[in-house]
Formats: C-alpha cells, structure tokens, sequence
C-alpha cells in the first residue's frame, strides 16, 4: 500500500478516533485545570412554614458578571491535582515526616480518599484479572472436551452471567447476600452464627465485590478462549501425543502456547475493564467498606447538588494514566514479540 | 403496587368528577410545562392544576421524573427554558436559586394567591421564590406493644429514652437490633449527622460566610450519639434507606425506628405487614437529644417555582394553574397523601409524627447555597467512623478538609 492509499484508507478511522476519544480527554483535562469563580455571597433573611432564618444565599448577578468574563472558570493550574482529594502531596508528606513506623504512616495515607479508592481499585484489578484468566481458560477446555450434544446449552448457560447488566446482577446478588436472603441465610445456618453479614464487614465486602467481579467477567475470557481452542492444530496434538506428551503437557507445550497472544488480549482488556470497577459498588451499596475511582468521580459529578467538574476530571485523567501503566508491561511484551517476529 | 395504582386510579377519577369550579387560570393559550418528582402528593396538586386549567392552556405538560433534582438546573438555564415550574424541596429551590433560575412570586401571588396561607410563602429577603403546600420530616415510629413488653408505657421523647428502651428490648432478648434509622452511606448518612447535630445546638458554618464549623464539642457530641444508635440498628444498617427501613418495620423486625413522615401512610394501611404491626405502630415527634428542646429533625417543605428564563404570560399561566390546585378542594380529595400545608387540611394517624416535630421546634433543613457539599462530604466521609474505623475527631476534621477543597472548587471559600 502506498503511503497515499494508506492515508485516505485510515482517514475515517482516524477522525473517528480523534473526535469521540481524544477530543473528549483533551476536553476533561483542560477543565480539570480549571475551578469555579467565587460566589459572591449575601447575607438575607429566608422564611418558610416553619420560621425565619438569616441565611446567606448567593449574588447571582455579580457571580454572572465574573462568570460572563471567564467562562471556563477560575485557572488552578495543576492544584486539583495535588490536593487532599487527589494525590494530596502535602498530607502525604506530613503524614511521612510525622509518623514513627510504616504502619502507622500507611493507615495515615489510606484515610486520604484518592488512596483509599486507590488501594481497592487495585487489589479488585489485580485479584480479579488472573482468577477470571485461569479459570476462564480451564471452563473452555472443559467445555470442549464436552460431548457434543451438550456444548451447546452450557455454552448458553456459561455465557449468562454477562448477559446481565453488570447493575441489575450485582442488585440481584446484593438481595440474595441480605440475612435474609437465600445466600445470606444459609451463610448464617452453615457458619452458624446469626450475626453474619456480608454487607457489614469489609473484607467480606471485598470479598463479594471480587467474587461477583470473577462471575461477570469468567465468560468472556471463555468464549474468547473457547474460539481460540477450535484453531488448535490437530497435526501438532497427534505427534504430541504421539511423542507421549500427557495431557497436562499438551495442556502447557502446545495449547496455552498457541492461545498466547489471546490471553494477551483478554488481559489487556481485563485489565482495562477492572480498573474502571464501578457498578457493583452502586449496586452492592458497598460504599461503606470499598470506593474504586470510578466512584469517587461519580460522587464528584452527582451527589452534591453542584458538579465538581475540575475534582471529576483530575480524577478521570488519573484513572487513564492508571490504566496507561497497567497496560504497559503487557503492551511492551506485545511489541518485543511483534518485532522478533518481524526480523 | 396495587395501592399505589388503585391510588393513582382514585385520582384520575376524582379530577374528572371534580366540580368544575371557576378557577381563575390566569393569560389563556399559553404553555405550561411542569418538571416535578414522583410521589402521589405532587401528581395530586400537579393532576388537579391540570384538571382546571388544562383546558384554558395550549399546552399542559407535566414530567414526574425521581432525576428531577439531576436535570432540574440544565433543563432552566437555557431562554426559553425547557420547564416553566419545578416542584422543589428545600435544598434543590436552593440548587435553582444558586444558578439565578427561579423569579420572586410577589406580584402572581397579589393576584392569584388569596386563598394561600401566609406561611405557604417562602421568602427570601421579602421576595416570595417558593410556594409550598407540605411538609416532611424524619422523626420516631414506635411498636407500643413491645415497648409495653418490657414496662415502657410511654413512647420515648429524647434519644436517651429511645437508647434505654432499645437496651431494654435487647436485655429481654425480645430483639437483638430494635431499632432501624436510615444509614445508608452519601445523603442518608449526612442527613442523620445534620438532625443530631442541630438538635445539640450546632450551626454548621460561621455566620455570613461559607467557612464550616463543625469540628467542636457539639459535633461530637453528635456522632457519639450516632454511634450508640447505630450500635442497635441491624449490622447492615450502612447500606439501608427508606425503602430497606419500612421493610425491616413492615416485617416486625424492629420496635423503634427513625423514618421519613412521608412513609406513615404506607406503613399504616393494610398493605405488606401484619395486624399486629400496624396495629400497634404510633408516629410521634422526633426525639430530642442532650436535655436540648429542638427535636433532632430537619424539616422539609415541598413547593412550585416559576423558571425565570420563560415569557411572563406562560410563568403568569403556569402559577395560576398550579395554585389553583392548592385548595382545600384538593387537599380534601387526597388528605393523606401528604402532610398538606393547606388550609384544609385534617391531620391523621400518619401526619400525627411530622406534625408533633414541627410544633416542638424542629429546624428547617439549611438553606445555605454550600450545604449541598457539606452534606454529600458528612454521607461521605462519616462512614469510617460509625463502623468504628476512627475516632470522632479524625472523621470530623476530615469531612471539615474536604469539604474546604470542594468548596474551593465550587468558589465558595478562597
């Protein structure tokens, strides 16, 4: 292909990918830099059926004047990026100057919410991703091996857990976790002991928000893996065979091998898909015990009344360059194949 | 469901056959586009606006959304703007009045407002902004039958009486968590910090300014009783609002309980629980804490805006057409749907709670232009501290530093 086609062939791709990605973040880091004028406020006196109050309500004409002049806001620099609710530099570096051992320092660091969340996004990102690769790739192969009358229907089945909106299944899993609940009372029964609660205890919090994250996530590495298992070459398992390879050989010499650069991108993609970790919180109402980023920037746009945009965007470009390094190690393999392959 | 239908069927009806009275409904041919919540009090006076004037208007439209709050300021800010009226609450007539949306009332009210009653007005600096027609507030549900059980003949009146009946129930191993308050972490946590707080005589920001005061002896005082509550509410109280609170009481599960007034109808018909609940379910005052005299309540009102950026015909229309609904005609056919502020209105059973807390004292909810951030920071940053993860004084100064860092971003501190 000449240079020529080339570019007039990756044009519409090209102006897709710069219009509905890059623009957008271009557009969330601008405001990110960025917070809102002062309020001018005032002091009046409001009354309602219940009595009168002096309350301080804001000079909307004066705040339109500055907001008229400076539209995008108030310019901050990289200041919401380094404050408490972020990355908090100072609190980190008085929290290390001021505490005497390490443990004291690191429960000093995960009150911070930026850390906090932090901390839970990654443990779900880094529990999460092998378990659903391992297991996703062990539920293919058992599949296959499946006479063929029924690896239809357990395909069906199999795929399930994703057909459900991550919402909806993780609302239906917290009903069944109540005490009351069919998981939740039988928990009580087998462990017995009435005041078991997999709602009120962080860890067992943890533990639920990663198990369902394993159950919604285990079909698509599956179904990935299960296609790659159909291009297995049958020539190359016979003389393994033959050679007197077991099956566990088979297993590690030839078919994990042949599917590598799937679970190179079923990583990839999990590994995406996972630190974005959002909806089971919401739906778990497991704010109490775990927060992701995801959900420190939805509490940032929502939950006030009035959007803290610029505290959203720092978070969200953080949550990129999160996943950026994340993807990195997997990224750099890829490329050193690719080129030893190329030469 | 069946009694939210047959409800909302009984409604319908009624407007239809309501005596056409000779509302006044103001400049006729215009639009009147109404923006509200969802819930049977607001479909009753937005119904029965649209039941007199529909007919005068060239349009009546009305979208009942439980996202109102989330869409109400963008859908204003535009001229024209998308609504003519929203129906608000206390804190979201304060998110619209932040953002200048809303216009004073004073002159529609002249005209049209006669059968109002002076304390529907809300005036903010002698402009009427708000109308509102009723009122809501969390305060005590009590299980006489239990409390009887174990020699409490009275309901409690003071947190310290709800702690002491709770003990009691507990120590006659009648029920390990007696008690059910809406804990739910974000607003629901906030909202029980705010109640407890204003009822130790707390104010939550130096006066005339947006600087937070919280972080004193009241504020704890506050959390410690927040603490010693939550100690008797079920181990997942964390995650529990209205909708988990009014089960655990429709099931017997709990004998005390602190919920919204808005939930007494429903907890008192025939519907999802047993004779011996209901029977012996009494709404009464939001208790007191401290020996103080305010009951640890906010009390919220419901009321119509007019939008400001809309041709004055359609505002002057639209408010003819709601207040026209602000009868005591209305409150008459759909008295217990709401605790009306109407003249009118026959308070039941189910009023008897928010009543009672509004004649104790109870403080409106704070009509300040920051208490959005302050609140969301409480929901959001208290939680640690009532599973016991740290200490009051930690929890405090922490929601009092981020809650300066969002209210820099929002421009209200410097």
């Amino acid at each position: 292909m000449t240079h020529r086609s080339f570019f007039w062939f990756i044009l519409p791709t090209l102006t897709a990918m710069l219009l509905f990605i890059a623009l957008p973040i271009v557009s969330v880091f601008i405001q990110s830099l960025y917070v809102g004028h002062e309020q001018v406020l005032v002091v009046s006196k409001s009354c309602d059926p219940f009595g009168c109050e002096e309350v301080t309500s804001v000079d909307t004409e004066a705040t339109e004047a500055l907001r008229e002049a400076e539209p995008l806001g108030k310019f901050n620099g990289i200041d919401t990026y380094i404050n408490r609710s972020h990355l908090a530099f100072a609190e980190v570096s008085a929290a290390w100057r001021d505490t005497e051992n390490l443990g004291e320092f690191f429960r000093q660091i995960y009150n911070l919410r930026f850390y906090k969340a932090l901390a839970f996004t990654l443990a779900y990102t880094i529990v999460v991703t092998p378990f659903v690769l391992l297991l996703g790739l062990a539920v293919a192969v058992g599949v296959n091996n499946l006479p063929r009358i029924f690896k239809g229907p357990t395909i069906f089945v199999s795929l399930l857990p994703m057909i459900i909106t991550p919402l909806v299944g993780s609302l239906i899993l917290f009903w069944m976790v109540d005490a009351d609940g069919v998981i939740g009372a039988t928990l009580q029964r087998i462990f017995d002991d009435n005041a078991l609660s997999l709602k009120a205890s962080p860890t067992l919090t943890w533990i639920m928000l990663i198990v369902y994250g394993i159950w919604h996530l285990l079909p698509f590495s599956f179904i990935v893996f299960y296609a790659g298992l159909q291009t297995v070459p049958t020539e190359v398992m016979e003389a393994a065979m033959i050679d007197g390879a077991s099956k566990w050989e088979r297993m590690r010499h030839v078919v994990v091998p042949h599917l590598m650069p799937l679970v190179i991108f079923v990583t990839l993609i999990l590994l995406m898909d996972n630190f974005r970790v959002f909806e089971p919180i919401v739906g778990f109402s497991a704010e109490a015990h775990a927060r992701s980023l995801s959900w420190i920037i939805f509490n940032d746009l929502r939950e006030s009344g009035s959007p803290l945009y610029g505290s959203a965007g720092a978070t969200s470009m953080m949550t990129i360059l999160g996943v950026a390094v994340l993807l990195t190690p997997v990224l750099i393999r890829t490329w050193r194949d690719f080129n030893r392959k190329a030469h | 469901m069946s009694l939210k239908k047959m409800a909302l069927a009984g409604a319908a009806l009624s407007f239809m056959s309501a005596p056409v009275f000779a509302a006044d409904c103001g400049p006729s041919g215009q639009s009147i586009r109404i923006l509200a919540s969802d819930f049977p009090a607001i479909h009753a006076v937005a119904g029965t606006a649209e039941a007199n004037c529909g007919a005068a208007a060239a349009e009546f439209k009305r979208n009942h959304t439980t996202e109102a709050r989330e869409i109400m300021n963008a859908s204003l800010t535009p001229d024209p703007a998308e609504y003519t009226s929203v129906i608000v609450a206390n804190s979201t007539l304060v998110q619209l009045m932040n953002d200048g949306l809303v216009r004073p009332l004073n002159d529609y009210v002249k005209k049209y407002g006669a059968h109002l009653q002076p304390n529907q007005l809300i005036t903010i600096d002698g402009d009427v902004m708000a109308i509102a027609f009723m009122a809501n507030s969390q305060h005590l549900y009590s299980r006489t039958d239990i409390l009887e059980r174990v020699g409490i003949s009275k309901v409690p009146a003071t947190y310290e009486e709800v702690l002491d009946a709770a003990e009691k129930i507990r120590a006659a191993g009648i029920m390990e968590h007696p008690l059910v308050m809406n804990l739910k972490v974000g607003w629901n946590l906030g909202e029980v910090f705010n109640k407890l707080y204003l009822a130790h005589g707390g104010t939550f920001f130096k006066p005339g300014s947006a600087e937070v005061t919280i972080a004193n002896d009241k504020g704890l005082a506050a959390l410690a009783m927040m603490k010693r509550l939550a100690d008797y509410a079920n181990p997942d109280h964390l995650t529990h609002e209205s909708n988990d609170t009014q089960g655990l009481w429709e099931a017997g599960e709990a004998a005390l309980g602190i919920m919204w007034g808005s939930r007494g109808g429903v907890i008192l018909d025939d519907e999802g629980s047993t004779a011996e609940v209901t029977g012996n379910t009494v709404l009464s005052g939001a208790p007191t804490a401290a020996g103080g005299s305010t009951p640890a309540a906010t009390l919220w009102w419901d009321g119509i805006t007019i939008a400001k950026n809309v041709p004055d015909a359609e505002a002057e229309a639209t408010f003819a057409a709601l207040v026209s609904g602000l009868t005591s005609e209305m409150v008459m056919a759909h008295n217990d749907d709401a605790v009306w502020l109407i003249d009118g209105f026959k308070p039941g059973p189910a009023a008897a709670g928010v009543a009672a807390t509004a004649r104790g004292g109870a403080k409106s909810y704070p009509m300040f232009p920051q208490m959005g951030i302050l609140h969301n920071t409480l929901g959001v940053e208290l939680a640690d501290f009532v599973k016991g993860a740290e200490s009051a004084e930690q929890a405090l100064a922490d929601v009092e530093a981020a809650y300066n860092i969002a209210a820099k971003e929002k421009g209200f501190l410097n």
